[in-house]
């Protein structure tokens, strides 16, 4: 089994468009979506969700106003600035239970928390394991972790040959969680300052744990300066340019249409796109 | 007055709107523009801010004197984040698992835990072209973007107007990056994709209790629903950007929208003046 995540450093650059055709491409898969707090892709694969799991996860620490001598020694010791006038704010504790051991007063306990849901569904592509972090909740990371290892075990149990994943932006804890030990990344860039600035720290983020990455070039042709500018940049890094994928409309006809492109259009995107799927699939193989 | 850029997807426009809006400012207020997306950064690529202040951002994580150790056990038992293990005559430390939360070093009883900081990140400020500016930068291989976010916040200058551009996604940074905001302005494209994720912003500025409107970008892509939802929840859209190549090269290029079509600075100083208004018509609302 061969688990590819699809990255972008930059949000908004077309990875859930790609992971959506690639679910309608490639056969013998389970797909995974590891964006937790911002999850589209069930919005182009139409799932019916077979299991709905709670994710319990961290504790937030809480004052039993009763039993507190306001003496103030947590509030001095807390290191993330989350309790004042002896109450607890849950948005900014992270749940270490520091104050918790060194309360005089056995004041405060700490409170499991239910962090977000994760789920097991079916689709016409195939089975897919997605999630949903609970609003402004902590520890995505560990439910991005928890997802994959989900999928994984699935594409195992089912005998099947591949996981994709839909990855996060930006390049910290939820990425790091998805990417950890993934045999292959695919990098969507844009042919923008940004494209090209976010696409060297995700860059980093691939050597740093040692995952082999290649890059495909989205709406190459609205700037086609800054896309001879990334493919030079890419062959100076070793890295191939798998795909260069126009700018078409059809792309977001195809998300308001609730399918994939490559079952929404036949023409220049979606031949991009099943080409850069040849390309994976004969690296995922080779 | 903190008025926070968000979205919940991203590459709808934050940094577009942000830029823009802190730049038509300026001419008439103190203002300053925080880069708070400290995993991609990409405030400065437009404005080119002179760096004058650099400093790398720590979090304290144990630091343990192996002559005082007893290895007793007390500091992997106390960590919630499983970055400290004992085994018969070794510590090990998991430096990446910290959160420097500060237990370990506290209640351990031989005191042999200090605190020492490790660098995750760096926060710069300068100036551009009369602009306040501040970002921030999570090293490579780092997880945690809240402390680099904090600390980027603490440079804010409260005299003036102070924008901050917002990571994308609705979990801890973006809590971190948006509260104690006046105003939080939810940039979204009309799509399917759009919508799901500005809902869900939505929810987080609500539980947040911040007041909030929205900004369409790329309008005539995708499908009328933004609009019916935003009726339909009473969130003022407070701004229309239509979608444009010349907007989408200049983008592109690292230039403003209010440099490249300087027609545009009305259009955002009157987004301003919107936002005000709201911000006053509440802070009435809740004095009364």
């Amino acid at each position: 089994m061969k688990e590819l995540v699809v990255l972008s450093g930059k949000g908004g650059t077309g990875k859930t468009s790609i992971v959506a055709s690639f679910a309608a491409l490639a056969r013998s898969k389970v797909l995974c979506d590891c964006d937790v707090d911002a999850a589209d892709l069930h919005l182009v694969l139409q799932p019916t969700m077979r299991v709905n799991n709670e994710f319990w996860s961290g504790q937030v620490a809480i004052i039993d106003e009763d039993k507190c001598t306001q003496c103030g020694l947590c509030q001095d010791l807390c290191h993330f600035g989350a309790i004042s006038d002896f109450r607890v704010n849950p948005i900014s504790c992270e749940g270490c239970g520091f104050c918790c051991r060194i309360c005089p007063a056995e004041a405060i306990v700490m409170k499991e928390n239910l962090s977000g849901h994760w789920f097991i569904s079916d689709t016409k592509y195939g089975t897919l394991v997605h999630a949903k972090l609970g609003i402004a909740q902590e520890n995505s990371g560990k439910l991005v972790a928890l997802v994959r290892q989900q999928a994984r075990q699935l594409a195992e149990s089912d005998n099947l040959a591949y996981v994709i994943s839909d990855g996060p932006p930006g390049i910290g804890c939820p990425v790091i969680s998805s990417l950890s030990g993934a045999n292959l990344a695919l990098l969507v860039t844009e042919p923008t300052q940004s494209g090209i600035h976010d696409l060297e720290r995700v860059l980093g983020v691939c050597r740093h744990f040692n995952v082999p990455a290649l890059v495909c070039i989205n709406k190459y042709d609205i700037n086609e300066d800054n896309t001879r500018k990334i493919e030079d940049y890419c062959l100076s890094q070793g890295l191939k340019v798998a795909a260069k994928i126009p700018f078409d409309n059809v792309v977001t006809e195809a998300i308001v249409k609730g399918l994939p492109v490559v079952e929404h259009s036949r023409d220049g995107v979606a031949k991009s796109i099943e080409s850069l799927w040849q390309s994976i699939y004969r690296l995922l193989e080779g | 007055m903190i008025v926070s850029v968000a979205s919940g997807k991203g590459g709808t426009g934050k940094t577009l709107v942000s830029t823009s809006l802190a730049l038509s400012l300026k001419e008439r207020v103190k203002v300053q523009l925080l880069d708070c997306d400290v995993e991609e950064p990409n405030a400065h690529l437009f404005l080119r801010p002179a760096i004058t202040h650099s400093e790398p951002v720590c979090i304290s994580v144990p630091d343990i004197d192996k002559e005082k150790c007893t290895y007793c056990g007390k500091c992997a038992q106390v960590c919630a984040y499983n970055a400290i293990a004992v085994v018969p005559k070794h510590v090990l430390t998991f430096l990446e698992l910290c959160h420097g939360c500060g237990a370990c070093s506290y209640l351990c009883p031989e005191e042999a835990i200090t605190e020492k900081g490790r660098e995750i990140g760096i926060v710069e400020s300068g100036y551009s072209d009369g602009l306040g500016f501040a970002h921030g930068k999570l090293n490579i291989g780092e997880a945690m973007a809240p402390p680099v976010i904090r600390k980027v916040k603490e440079l804010a200058n409260h005299d003036g107007v102070v924008i901050i551009d917002v990571p994308p996604g609705t979990s801890c940074p973006v809590v971190e990056a948006i509260k104690d905001s006046n105003f939080c302005l939810l940039v979204t494209e009309p799509t399917p994709f759009g919508l799901n994720d500005l809902v869900l912003a939505v929810e987080t500025v609500k539980e947040l209790n911040i007041a909030c409107g929205v900004v369409i970008n790329r309008a005539g892509v995708g499908d009328g629903k933004t609009e019916e939802y935003c009726s339909k929840e009473n969130i003022p859209i407070l701004l229309t950007i239509p979608l444009d190549t010349e907007i989408a090269h200049l983008y592109s290029n690292g230039i403003t929208l209010v440099a490249g079509m300087p027609m545009w600075k009305t259009d955002f100083i009157r987004l301003y003046d919107k936002i005000g208004d709201i911000v006053h018509e509440r802070a009435g609302r809740l004095k009364r």
